[in-house]
């Protein structure tokens, strides 16, 4: 008799148990879609985009909509997968899309600016500290797939905090 | 009492479309292969009218992307470098770092750090590296593992390297 006490009890033990789960399960899978196609925070740090982001490292806000819609233009700030390891993301700006000719200048290597056509599907970008960055200039321009977010936001430092713009 | 029902039934729906992204975009996902550059071993030409009305389904499994560890022959799925919109399935056929020769022309090229070449099975109808060059492995977006229809040919996909290319 009792076992058949025991057996209802593990029941309703595993019954609320799948509900709790359940919650879980929703509430991260909503997560997911919130942080990969609508809006995340990312922490970006280093000194390749001085002055407009610090070195200590900024936690900003990026929009994951906007690449997916081709809403990316010239001066936004993006996120974009490193082309030379996938692993890592960059914060760069994007100075010239497809079809655009660049003419650009790389302190490091020699003093002529040098000129090169942006292919079809490709986005050009750059750090805003040119004489310590690792863009476009050394690796070529990037295709526009790698692209994973457009920066908009600052949340900290909390003396910067607003919007980021060109 | 019918609205109560609808809602019952609009609760559940979005809760199971919510719960497949999220599975489809971090774990496995179903997709159709269109074209023929990955033949035979995808929509294979047969000359029989009836394999050719459907495409074939294959199983990616997005699990690699978490470290971007690629072999020799695995066939991936990739976001093409020449538009964004698009996603293509290839086999890959060098890894960064290494020189590679295609069988066709005699030039040899060093495959860049984070790049990789991607060739079709078919080469006569493929729109690969031979055209755009080494793609970068932040454009994959998975990998092939089995076919899951038609039914005569479920089963896993093997990664063989593709067949006639010298690496050094």
């Amino acid at each position: 008799m009792r076992f058949v006490g025991y057996i209802a009890q593990w029941r309703s033990a595993a019954k609320e148990a799948l509900e709790r789960t359940a919650i879980a399960v929703k509430f991260l899978c909503c997560l997911h879609l919130t942080s990969n196609y609508l809006c995340s925070p990312c922490h970006a740090y280093g000194v390749s985009m001085l002055p407009t982001l610090n070195v200590a490292g900024d936690v900003l806000l990026a929009d994951h909509l906007s690449p997916r819609i081709g809403n990316v233009g010239h001066g936004d700030l993006v996120l974009v997968q490193s082309p030379l390891n996938p692993r890592i993301r960059l914060t760069k700006r994007v100075v010239a899309m497809e079809g655009d000719t660049v003419t650009y200048f790389d302190p490091k290597h020699s003093e002529a600016a040098q000129v090169a056509v942006v292919p079809k599907g490709h986005v050009w970008i750059q750090g805003d500290n040119v004489y310590a960055s690792r863009d476009s200039r050394h690796f070529g321009p990037v295709p526009y797939g790698l692209i994973q977010g457009k920066v908009f936001f600052r949340v900290w430092p909390p003396d910067s905090f607003g919007l980021l713009g060109q | 009492m019918a609205t109560s029902f609808l809602w019952n039934y609009t609760k559940k729906f979005v809760t199971a479309s919510i719960i497949t992204v999220t599975v489809s975009d971090r774990y496995v996902t179903v997709i159709p292969v269109r074209g023929d550059s990955m033949s035979p071993t995808f929509n294979p030409k047969s000359g029989s009218l009836m394999e050719d009305v459907f495409d074939d389904y294959v199983l990616v499994e997005k699990f690699c992307l978490g470290k971007y560890k690629f072999s020799h022959g695995d066939v991936v799925v990739f976001r093409s470098p020449l538009n964004h919109k698009e996603t293509h399935i290839k086999r890959i056929a060098a890894l960064p770092g290494e020189w590679f020769s295609t069988y066709h022309n005699s030039d040899v090229v060093q495959i860049p750090l984070g790049h990789c070449w991607v060739e079709g099975d078919n080469t006569a109808s493929s729109m690969d590296s031979k055209s755009f060059g080494p793609i970068p492995l932040g454009l994959i977006r998975g990998r092939v593992t089995h076919v899951v229809w038609p039914p005569p040919r479920i089963g896993a996909v093997k990664s063989i390297p593709p067949q006639g290319l010298a690496f050094f």
